[in-house]
């Protein structure tokens, strides 16, 4: 079946099988790989990113769920080589440790703060409960997102 | 992990899901937010050859105060139901109960109806609106009939839907007095390990357990004590009366039923106030 979906901003536009996850979609057909599969069940949240500007987690989703919508990856965060405000607060909070979960972190923390413009550090702990860090990096992440609030 | 191979329809409204599934019969399944079916699907738990799309079907995402009740569309999102201000003032057991469904992300995809009718008993909304006393209504190719909560949920993943019928509409009365949802668990996005949503009003109250056997069970024992004049204490201690909890890596059945015992107790506590 066919499917268009606006990716960052562009049109595309493939013929995908109905069983095609969007995650897949993303990473394989349109070859951006910013996008992270880690538990591959819904539980960790390395695969989130924005459908129609609300984070979901893009490994179980079907593309064909998407048609139709926009979607945002982690690709398209950055603005003309400038990071996205979240990007640069992750960056100078050492909001990262191996990375992996990053991704998906960030895309989770722009939707908690486009939902709760002003959170407390409880309402970030539970805003990102669906998504894990396995270098347990929790304390930076949670400063990374304060930081990026107050900008 | 990938679903195995399946053909997909979308329909445009319950009627043409309706007769899809009359046409595909048992190969079929509704496919609503996915984020029960999908999973299953994935660890190839259910392979439906065919998926019918409804999550496109709009006029079944809304919410209404329909006087007594407030009408919930079976394709509202857990998000909507949490943020709500008809249901925060009118049903705020229901409302913070869809706030602790998965997590942010599962709730901007995931359905009211959508998880009713996968029907499992360790999911919070089954057992949440089964203590609310909610009345499901599903349709079918013959129009629309009411399930009371209490005759839904028929056994593990199973309720009282006919093959060919959807769910279309839940109706939670409106409810005053206290509430509490008690979830326990031992990371913050599980499944309750045990749950429990209680709302009392006097002599009058609604406990219900989460995984505490194949369905969402409702502690009628616990309601009829509080009815004769029990103390919470004593009837928290009828808890698990009903229930038959299952033993599993999480916990044993003993522990379920203390487990039980303990947030019922809490749960009527925080009602109370």
């Amino acid at each position: 079946m066919k499917v268009s979906i606006t990716v960052n901003g562009k049109a595309t536009e493939h013929e995908v099988e109905p069983r095609t996850l969007l995650v897949h979609y993303i990473r394989e057909t349109l070859q951006l790989t910013g996008t992270n599969v880690g538990c591959d069940t819904s539980s960790c949240g390395a695969c989130t990113v924005h459908l129609n500007g609300e984070a979901v987690k893009s490994c179980t989703i079907l593309a064909a769920q998407a048609d139709g919508c926009a979607v945002t990856t982690i690709e398209g965060m950055s603005k003309d080589g400038v990071m996205h405000p979240m990007q640069q607060a992750f960056m100078e909070n050492h909001g990262l440790q191996c990375g992996f979960c990053t991704p998906g972190m960030v895309m989770a923390a722009v939707g908690l703060l486009n939902e709760n413009a002003n959170p407390t550090e409880d309402d970030i702990r539970i805003g990102l409960e669906g998504n894990l860090c396995r270098c347990t990096g929790y304390h930076n992440i949670v400063q990374s997102v304060l930081a990026a609030a107050k900008k | 992990m990938i679903p195995a191979q399946f053909d997909l329809k979308r329909a445009s409204s319950a009627a043409e899901a309706i007769s899809l599934i009359g046409e595909y019969g048992d190969e079929a399944k509704l496919l609503a937010g996915g984020h029960s079916l999908i999973p299953l699907m994935k660890l190839r738990l259910a392979q439906p050859s065919m998926l019918i799309d409804i999550g496109r079907i709009t006029d079944l995402s809304y919410i209404k105060d329909a006087g007594d009740h407030i009408a919930i569309g079976a394709l509202t999102r857990h998000m909507d139901v949490e943020k709500s201000d008809i249901v925060k003032q009118h049903v705020p057991l229901l409302a913070h109960a869809a706030g602790y469904v998965g997590d942010a992300q599962v709730r901007h995809r995931g359905t009211i109806g959508g998880s009713i009718a996968h029907a499992d008993s360790a999911s919070d909304l089954p057992a949440t609106t089964l203590a609310l006393g909610a009345t499901y209504v599903a349709q079918g190719p013959n129009g629309q009939r009411e399930i009371h909560a209490t005759d839904f949920y028929k056994g593990f993943l199973e309720s009282a839907l006919a093959p060919d019928e959807m769910l279309v509409e839940i109706r939670v009365p409106k409810t005053t007095g206290g509430w509490s949802f008690q979830k326990f668990n031992r990371r913050a996005q599980d499944w309750a390990i045990v749950g429990v949503a209680a709302w009392r009003n006097g002599k009058e109250s609604g406990v219900a357990l989460v995984n505490m056997g194949s369905t969402p069970i409702l502690a009628t024992s616990v309601s009829a004590a509080l009815a004769n004049g029990a103390s919470i204490a004593e009837a928290a201690e009828l808890a698990a009366a009903e229930a038959e909890p299952q033993s599993d890596l999480n916990a044993s059945s003993e522990y379920r039923a203390h487990l039980a015992k303990v947030l019922v107790r809490r749960a009527l506590e925080e009602s109370t106030k």
